[in-house]
């Protein structure tokens, strides 16, 4: 019928437009067109570009620590310097690498897969990309006047004036603010879009696994983030307008600054390490060639990660002047963690039980995300015991847990989102070889990196120094820590190189070059600025699925007619 | 069915293996590797306890942890694309799910069951022993705070300790009720052996960590907040530690020093150290009188 229509010779008659309109701004196009756009797509790229950019300078940060602490008695650095280096890693990666890259993750993708045609609220979609800019902009600032040296945790008092006279935390608290307006404005984004725009027939319980693990972030943020404003715009206030909220010779009490930032900060490691469970929901299945097992225990534990989660802060505070009953409240309420993460991590090995397990380079870093991430959750047990987390408790034992968690776990898993979900944002496939190689390098980088750190945290190394003096085979541990650092830097690398060289000669994807089972991959790669032209009609977890195996039976039942219909052509 | 066998073999391999592996690592404790796997072997009871739930714990780990990725592992090789294989369409089973919910539940009280047993003696200090420093009714404590435990006998020697940029400061608490003439020590801790001492931890400026590794966990001295712990060193030897909450630049720095000694040692030192700061005391005073009466030489010349 349309190809008919548009065959037909179009009538001889001008046109009289029935509008007329008036001030018709043309088209935007080459770099004002990113700086203007509200395309959930192109904020979604800026996002990760954005991202990415900040992933290697927090990562040059962090070899740089490495570098400083390969020897004992090191000198290369000055403990200024130290300071200044691990309060960048630190907050780069979390508030301007993790959280952004599961923005522009979640900006892309949710939208696609629920089958809306951009998010609910496009402007304030661009408004947060140029907040969380402005935050990194803000906090990179500093150093060209001071950059701030008190932990991405920023603990008053030591972040006081009388301690940190200089104008670095201030930088620090802006990057906060700026980065959590930006946040919290995409969480109520993520929550009414998902709320409002699903495509018909996605119930609750069709939702893809990775937008119900978004929304539960989105949720965690709206919670959480307003408390960790609180908390820096008191320590902003004490360092500049004369309160003593956390001074306690005149009743302040540092104290209140701790529970204020891990009431945010806790809840904020399931806000980093939840996007990385959604993108393994969505890669086992479609590379075992079978269904998730167990979809609502998956979504289910998810939520309850979120609901215990929110409720454990102070077991990051085991070593302050806490009542009794309070630490076992959060040494219990910490096990209780273990329960839904137990549930989801038997519900992923179960999920390649009868499969037909293919080998791409998504599922390798899905199975590298299981086995670290397995053993970053382990050691969580270890320090959620209050009476073990004495010993534990800020020393390299506890830097190794959640590099675990953070880069065996989150980053693991956002790589294999990133070569899973590459042809849809770019139209190319990425280098199966080359994936393979910085999977190898990434994993066996990681392992060598952080295992070796428990053990120098067990020989008595606590966390932020600058040098330690070689004893217990602390140089030996720390040596093998920096060299294993390299590797993994040199896999990140070669995805880089790989990112890279595809974008130019990448082979073309096409819509659907995995087979998958969610609705993104219904539309072209990358897909066009509307999406979609036909929503299609959700009937299970798997659209795509249902699609693929309804075109197999409607060309099967056409096969009878199938010589007459060529003859007529 | 010959696919079978080889896993099963490698299961039964790895359940012997691990643990004589394990077991074979946990053989140099108490060397210089004795770091590698568990907190050192303590020298106080607080720490020794910690060390022993530290390794029931890391017991069941290992298990969990070769046990799910062995699955894993097993998953992977066994159900690997083939041709002509099929993947079966299983969406869940919910045996297995709440199979697992409640083996994950067991596993937990298990560990907090273990922990509540150990847990009396990590946080309630213990009497000194009869080899350990005669404690007087001088040394009978009240309690200074809701949290501080206190001995059954209600006796012990009770040692302030203060963080500060970049130091510690020790204050032998005396009970005269005056503790200006208190002994002190920056750096280096001396404690008598076999005697339970309590440590009153505070801070003067940020917040600061108190952590003697082999002696017992960390506790926090923050600014405004008394915190407790106690230790009871059964080796004479000096003990290291550092602080271990960032507190500044020199944060790495901030190095402690406890030096166990037995009773009578200890007693003389103490003495030692009281007469001197008697003899200091006595020397200022003398100082005063003299620079008072050249004071009121100078007012009647005047």
């Amino acid at each position: 019928m349309a190809t008919e229509q548009i065959a037909a010779p179009l009538p001889r008659i001008a046109p009289v437009p029935e509008i007329v309109a008036h001030d018709v701004r043309p088209e935007q196009r080459g770099w004002i067109s990113w700086l203007t756009t509200t395309d959930h797509k192109r904020i979604g790229i800026m996002y990760l570009v954005a991202s990415f950019g900040f992933f290697i300078v927090g990562g040059i940060e962090a070899l740089l620590i490495r570098l400083q602490l390969a020897q004992a008695d090191n000198t290369l650095l000055s403990p200024q310097v130290f300071n200044a280096l691990f309060t960048m890693h630190g907050s780069t990666m979390v508030f301007l690498f993790m959280m952004p890259l599961a923005a522009g993750l979640g900006n892309y993708l949710i939208p696609l897969m629920i089958g809306a045609r951009d998010m609910a609220f496009p402007r304030l979609n661009a408004l947060s990309f140029w907040l969380f800019i402005a935050g990194g902009t803000v906090f990179y600032g500093s150093l060209l006047f001071s950059p701030p040296e008190c932990g991405w945790t920023c603990y008053a008092p030591m972040s006081e004036t009388a301690f940190s006279p200089t104008n670095g935390v201030d930088a620090w608290i802006f990057l906060i603010h700026l980065t959590g307006i930006g946040s919290a404005i995409g969480a109520i984004n993520f929550i009414v879009t998902v709320a409002n725009m699903r495509a018909p027939g996605m119930g609750w319980g069709r939702l893809p696994l990775f937008v119900w693990t978004m929304l539960t972030i989105a949720v965690l943020l709206a919670i959480s983030l307003p408390v960790v404003a609180t908390g820096v715009t008191l320590l902003l206030t004490d360092r500049h307008f004369g309160t003593h909220f956390y001074d306690p010779s005149n009743g302040g009490s540092p104290i209140l600054f701790q529970h204020l930032f891990w009431f945010f900060g806790h809840p904020e490691v399931y806000i980093l390490v939840l996007p990385a469970f959604g993108i393994i929901s969505e890669v086992l299945p479609v590379f075992a060639r079978k269904p998730i097992f167990g979809y609502k225990a998956i979504a289910a534990s998810t939520l309850a990660i979120a609901f215990i989660g929110s409720l454990v802060w102070a077991h990051h505070m085991f070593a302050t002047p806490s009542p009794y009953f309070v630490l076992m409240f959060f040494m219990l309420g910490s096990y209780l963690v273990a329960v839904p993460t137990g549930v989801k991590i038997f519900n992923w090995v179960f999920t390649l039980w009868r499969g037909s397990i293919e080998f791409r380079v998504p599922l390798l870093f899905a199975a590298g995300f299981l086995v670290s991430f397995l053993n970053g959750g382990i050691t969580g047990i270890f320090v959620a015991t209050f009476p073990v987390d004495w010993q534990l408790h800020d020393t390299y034992f506890v830097v190794a847990h959640f590099h675990y968690v953070l880069v065996g776990g989150a980053l693991m898993g956002f790589f294999a989102g990133i070569y899973y979900w590459f042809p849809k944002f770019t139209g190319r496939m990425l280098s199966e070889g080359l994936g393979k190689i910085s999977f190898w390098l990434m994993l066996v980088g990681i392992w060598v990196t952080f295992l070796i750190q428990h053990s120098a945290g067990l020989s008595g190394m606590p966390r932020r120094i600058y040098e330690y003096p070689d004893i217990n085979n602390l140089e030996l541990y720390n040596l093998i820590s920096t060299i294993g650092s390299f590797i993994l830097a040199l896999g990140i690398l070669v995805t880089i190189v790989n990112i890279m060289r595809s974008l130019r000669a990448g082979t073309v994807a096409g819509p659907d070059p995995w087979k998958a089972n969610t609705l993104e991959w219904f539309t072209q790669s990358p897909p066009p600025v509307n999406n979609f032209d036909v929503i299609p009609r959700v009937r299970s977890v798997e659209p795509m699925k249902d699609i693929r195996r309804e075109i197999e039976r409607q060309s099967r039942e056409r096969e009878p007619v199938g010589v007459g219909a060529r003859a007529d052509a | 069915m010959r696919v079978f066998v080889r896993p099963q073999r490698a299961g039964r391999l790895l359940a012997t293996g691990i643990p004589i592996l394990v077991a074979a690592l946990l053989v140099p404790s108490g060397t210089a590797f004795a770091g590698l796997l568990g907190p050192d072997v303590g020298a106080s009871p607080n720490a020794a306890s910690i060390r022993q739930l530290y390794y029931i714990i890391f017991a069941l780990a290992c298990l969990l942890f070769f046990g799910v990725a062995g699955l894993l592992v097993y998953m992977l090789v066994k159900f690997r694309a083939r041709k002509g294989a099929v993947a079966e369409q299983i969406h869940g089973n919910n045996r297995l799910e709440v199979g697992w919910t409640v083996g994950a539940a067991l596993l937990l009280v298990v560990i907090s069951v273990v922990t509540l047993i150990k847990l009396p003696g990590i946080y309630n200090p213990p009497n000194s022993s009869a080899a350990g420093l005669p404690l007087t009714d001088a040394n009978v404590l009240t309690s200074t705070g809701a949290r501080e435990k206190l001995p059954p006998n209600r006796r012990a020697l009770a040692i302030e300790v203060t963080g500060q940029l970049y130091a510690w400061r020790f204050t032998y608490e005396d009970g005269d009720g005056n503790n200006l003439n208190n002994v002190y020590a920056y750096e280096q801790m001396v404690v008598p052996t076999n005697t339970t001492v309590l440590l009153r931890i505070k801070s003067l400026d940020v917040a600061h960590s108190w952590w003697i590794p082999e002696l017992g966990g960390k506790h926090d001295a923050v600014p405004g907040y008394t915190n407790f712990t106690w230790m009871k060193v059964t080796k004479p030897g000096t003990y290291l530690g550092q602080c271990a909450e960032l507190c500044g630049r020199n944060h790495a720095s901030m190095t402690a020093r406890v030096r166990a000694i037995p009773p009578d040692e200890y007693q003389a030192w103490y003495n030692g150290q009281k007469e001197r700061i008697r003899e200091a005391d006595r020397l200022a005073a003398a100082e005063r009188k003299a620079q008072a009466g050249q004071q009121t030489a100078a007012a009647t010349q005047q």
